[in-house]
């Protein structure tokens, strides 16, 4: 790959990550456990699809073939989309949700910051006005994480639970492969040493204060950066497919 | 696991710097910073503001509707209370 067609492929990348768990908060609409944290998880999803089309209609652009926004999103075969693992697990309970939340937009929020300082202006820009919003998300989710850790003993067990089987996806945020590093090299991308780093001492300061106990398992999965996914992921692409695959072209 | 409903609380919200609070609404939230949040998701998703406050409802002490006569009807006939006899200035838009 040209370093063109690398800051394409990552761009792809950052809106694969953006869509499939906007997907995934979407899926809570008509089945959030209060009105209000309902509105919330609406919100949240509704950010992650704003990002989602910012990345995908640059990508778009970057690759110049004719391929929309839209034909990014829905008519990409699975293995050809490179969100994180971690993403597109189930939501389980409201605490599996909630750790989800958490372990990734404490990445996310440090990848954008970092991506503010690349050297592409328009990635860049767009890094600026989606870290406002995953700002709030983490705030919003950490508050959560707090209140069932540090809650009833069932809340805390439950939410313990979410943290020790969702701690196996995290370690492929940080795992660099060739794109994240020509990335990093060729356009003053993230560091992800140094984010792992960051993440590492915020996770674990808001653990610690829900009074949580840090998983020590280290066995990591990976594969969701090249379109290896888990079992999770077809059943999401079949629904989120479903309309465009079976009406081309559909408009409303 | 308690089957306790949330409390409720009450939601003010300023549509810009300068003015003041208006009542928007209620939410239910387990506790003040998540009733924040929930306001902020509930009542500002159209910009509609830049501040919120929340009380939390049962904190709030309201007037009785039986006394509304002794209450209310007297200042009802006390026109010269009312500032109907000044002229508003053209460009004054908050009075």
């Amino acid at each position: 790959m040209t370093p063109d067609q690398e800051l394409t492929a990552y761009t792809l990348r950052l809106g694969d990550n953006a869509l499939v768990l906007g997907q995934r908060m979407l899926e809570l609409v008509a089945a959030g456990p209060e009105l209000e944290e309902e509105l919330a998880n609406a919100n949240l999803a509704l950010d992650y699809i704003g990002q989602a089309r910012l990345f995908y209609s640059y990508a778009a652009e970057r690759e110049g073939n004719g391929r929309s926004e839209d034909d990014l999103a829905f008519l990409r075969h699975e293995h050809e989309y490179r969100n994180l693992l971690l993403l597109e697990q189930p939501n389980g309970h409201f605490g599996d949700t909630i750790v989800r939340q958490v372990l990734f937009d404490a990445f996310y929020l440090l990848q954008l910051e970092a991506l503010m300082g690349c050297s592409d202006s328009r990635l860049a820009e767009i890094a600026a006005r989606a870290t406002k919003e995953v700002r709030y998300h983490l705030r919003h989710s950490e508050r959560w994480l707090l209140r069932l850790g540090d809650g009833t003993a069932r809340s805390r067990q439950k939410v313990q639970g979410s943290l020790d089987n969702l701690w196996h996806y995290t370690g492929e945020m940080f795992s660099a492969d060739d794109l994240d590093n020509s990335i990093q090299k060729r356009f003053d991308g993230p560091d992800l040493p140094a984010i792992e780093a960051a993440w590492n001492s915020s996770i674990t300061a808001i653990v610690d204060t829900a009074t949580l106990t840090l998983p020590v398992d280290r066995d990591m999965a990976s594969g969701g950066k090249q379109g290896a996914h888990t079992e999770h992921f077809g059943y999401l692409i079949a629904e989120m497919q479903h309309l465009p695959r079976s009406y081309p072209g559909v408009t409303w | 696991m308690s089957e306790k409903e949330w409390p409720l609380y009450e939601v003010f919200i300023r549509t810009r710097s300068g003015l003041s609070h208006r009542h928007a609404g209620s939410v239910h939230a387990p506790d003040e910073q998540m009733a924040i949040d929930n306001a902020r998701d509930t009542y500002t998703r159209r910009s509609e503001g830049v501040s919120i406050w929340v009380v939390r409802s049962d904190r709030i002490v309201a007037s009785d509707p039986a006394e509304t006569a002794e209450l209310f009807e007297p200042a009802e006939d006390k026109i010269y209370r009312h500032p109907t006899f000044y002229e508003i200035p053209d460009g004054v838009e908050n009075l």
